[in-house]
């Protein structure tokens, strides 16, 4: 039976598809959530700052002001106030799929709750800096805001006095109240901001930019949805009356019709709930996970392209320690190691031809060696024997060729599988061509592996495709889960294609000391 | 080498994925607007308003006079004629509409240790018209009945927000 988790992992992935045609792979929204929630932050932030000069925070001031800059400053200020609401909503709704996403995704357990439970933190500032922004404006909406929230808050009993009382009468609520919500209206916008920078704090080169072209299309329609539909206010506040009926706004403000229905001591059980429930979400259950990539100092001078390649930050170069001749050595944080094995991909002693002794590389997955795969490799080209256009299949455990086939090699990550590997399927004619078959290319699974893969065999990155390996003989194909005909029907045409070719001149067999080396007992 | 899904976008691919993707866009941009502020909430029914009962007043502290006894043990400066518990006395109050009662509560003390005054704020959601209100209150235990009492006739509006309050300087109730 399917689970709920692979439904919604592959609505996304078909989702995903259908944004693909429309914005490319790299501009694809729902691959950029995390850098588009970054630049709506951005946009907010600015767009706050640009309204905070034209903004009086008296009681009478504050909602005359907000009018002055919506209607006679339309053009400038209006926008800008717009611009911060819209902008602020999608926030709301881009932090909830890039959740839900994750989740479906599985990337949210083992060494990577970090993220998770930082996240949910950020949730809850979001909201705050929402609801705070809410009041300002001094509408009726605001005083529905206002007076419901502080309701709810006096019921946990930890104020002097009851704050609801500041909204009993117009006589009652100063401006001095005002100036406070300006206060945590900056106040907890900036612990939001370091919030989301610890957020990002344990991957490498985390994205907080979304590509140009996707930044451009997503402000220009902003702006011309503001102007479209501008943002106004609801009518100045009055305490003398109760807003009856407000206009909601059901991203930021959603809870409040629930805090209307539903006893204080349910909603605060509710609150806490929610936030220990989901903060526990990487634990609820815990992910047995492989084991974190292990150091072989033998084979490591310290070179450091793994520690460039890891997308979790879990290598550091550290001062040698064990006398040779080099000044560091690469050291892996095991509680960042997810064991994607991109690192022993980008190793340059990672090499399938050696032949003198185990062969051990510099930096490999205790669980899932360079030796094994070389192993695996060897055995799916004995399934491939006289196939024409015989295809060697290295696949991502995450995209369309995630199953077990034959003559198909599943990795954790493609980058796993180093540049050498297919110069050693090719050169010992253990396939006619190798495919090299990730995950959708808009979104690696492992980050950087879709990258990191194009740019080896590209010869643009270190470790680079050996030039001798034929390029009409190497497919690169990215596929996402439910891409698994599409992936077909590439394998099929890359077959055919390579059938008709002539045989590569430069390959022979594996000798029988090659074998042995290969699948010995040592290697296995 | 071939890669169906990557490689260079053309300038016509990329004028596509503006296009494409602008509309996409904007029609997210447009929803998000209109959901910021529809559909609308129904927070009051029609015909009803609200009214609140709500202050902070300081209960009595119980206290009695010190003995000459005491007070010759305490050196010069300190010699209070009275000592008092911290612990302040709760409150209690009461509301009738229309000879109906709808509050009756003591109101503890705030505070850790009780030395804080009580306080309260009670929200009341009636059909609107004309109400008679009966109030009292009592902030010192060892007085019988009541310390403070108040009636107001009041004619509730639809969708008014009529708060009572009471101050402790004059020590009476009163109509926001």
């Amino acid at each position: 039976m399917i689970s709920l988790r692979t439904m919604i992992r592959n609505g996304f992935d078909r989702a995903e598809r259908l944004l693909d045609r429309a914005f490319g792979p790299d501009w694809n929204p729902l691959a950029q959530l995390g850098p588009i929630g970054w630049l709506l932050f951005w946009i907010v932030a600015i767009s706050g700052i640009y309204l905070f000069i034209f903004f009086d925070t008296g009681v009478t001031q504050a909602f005359a002001s907000i009018e002055w800059m919506t209607n006679d400053l339309w053009w400038h200020a209006g926008l800008a106030r717009s611009l911060h609401r819209y902008a602020s909503d999608l926030m709301v709704l881009v932090m909830f799929v890039h959740l839900l996403r994750e989740w479906s995704m599985d990337r949210y357990r083992g060494k990577r709750w970090f993220s998770w439970v930082t996240g949910v933190a950020v949730i809850w500032f979001v909201y705050l800096s929402g609801i705070t922004g809410y009041w300002l404006v001094w509408d009726r909406l605001a005083q529905y805001v206002a007076m419901v929230t502080t309701e709810l808050l006096d019921t946990l009993g930890i104020f002097a006095e009851p704050i609801a009382r500041n909204f009993l009468s117009p006589q009652t609520l100063s401006s001095r109240f005002f100036t406070l919500m300006v206060f945590l209206h900056i106040a907890i916008p900036l612990l939001l901001l370091l919030l989301m920078w610890i957020h990002i704090q344990r991957i490498t080169e985390a994205r907080t930019k979304p590509p140009r072209g996707l930044a451009a299309i997503t402000l220009v329609a902003l702006v011309a949805g503001s102007l479209a539909l501008p943002a106004v206010s609801q009518g100045a506040a009055d305490l003398a009356s109760i807003p009856q009926a407000v206009g909601i706004d059901w991203f930021l403000l959603s809870l409040y019709p629930v805090i209307e229905s539903v006893p204080p001591g349910a909603i605060w059980a509710g609150v806490l709930a929610f936030t220990l429930v989901l903060a526990g979400t990487p634990w609820l259950p815990r992910r047995r996970e492989q084991a974190a990539a292990q150091v072989s100092l033998d084979f490591c001078n310290g070179c450091s392209r793994c520690i460039a390649d890891c997308p979790y930050a879990a290598i550091t170069l550290v001062p040698r320690s064990d006398g040779l001749p080099f000044t560091h050595e690469v050291a892996v944080n095991p509680a960042r190691c997810v064991s994607c094995g991109i690192c022993m991909g980008s190793c340059p002693s990672s090499t399938p031809f050696r032949r003198s002794g185990p062969l051990t590389t510099g930096i490999d997955l205790p669980e899932r060696p360079l030796a094994e795969v070389r192993v695996e490799v060897v055995d799916a080209s004995a399934a491939l024997a006289g196939e024409p256009g015989r295809v060697l299949t290295l696949a991502c455990a995450h995209g369309a060729a995630a199953k077990p086939a034959p003559g198909r090699v599943v990795l954790p990550c493609v980058a796993m599988a180093p540049p050498s590997l297919i110069d050693y399927i090719v050169s010992r004619n253990l396939a006619d061509g190798v495919a090299v078959a990730g995950c959708a290319e808009r979104d690696c699974f492992n980050r950087f592996g879709v990258a990191w893969t194009r740019a080896r065999l590209d010869r643009t990155r270190d470790p680079y495709l050996r030039e001798r390996v034929p390029r009409d003989r190497v497919l690169l194909v990215w596929a996402g889960p439910t891409e698994a005909a599409r992936l077909r029907n590439e394998l099929a045409a890359f077959a055919a294609r390579l059938a008709v070719l002539p045989p590569y001149a430069r390959a022979r067999a594996l000798d029988e000391d090659e074998i042995t080396d290969a699948t010995g007992e040592s290697a296995r | 080498m071939t890669a169906p899904s990557s490689g260079p976008r053309t300038w016509r691919a990329r004028a596509h994925h503006l296009a494409a993707g602008g509309v996409f866009s904007l029609a997210l941009v447009l929803g998000t607007a209109i959901l910021s502020a529809w559909p609308v909430w129904q927070s009051l029914a029609p015909g009803t308003a609200v009214l609140r009962l709500s202050f902070t007043h300081s209960g009595a502290r119980n206290c009695r006079d010190r003995t000459p006894e005491e007070l010759a043990k305490l050196p010069e400066n300190m010699r209070d004629s009275q000592v008092c518990d911290r612990r302040r006395a709760e409150v209690r109050v009461e509301m009738d509409i229309d000879a109906q009662p709808v509050i009756a509560d003591d109101l503890p003390p705030s505070g850790l240790a009780g030395s804080g005054p009580s306080r309260v704020y009670r929200r009341l959601e009636l059909r609107t018209g004309r109400y008679h209100l009966d109030l009292r209150m009592r902030d010192d235990p060892s007085v019988q009945g009541f310390t403070q009492e108040a009636a107001f006739d009041i004619d509730l509006s639809p969708a008014e927000s009529l708060a009572i309050d009471f101050d402790s300087t004059t020590g009476s109730f009163f109509v926001h």
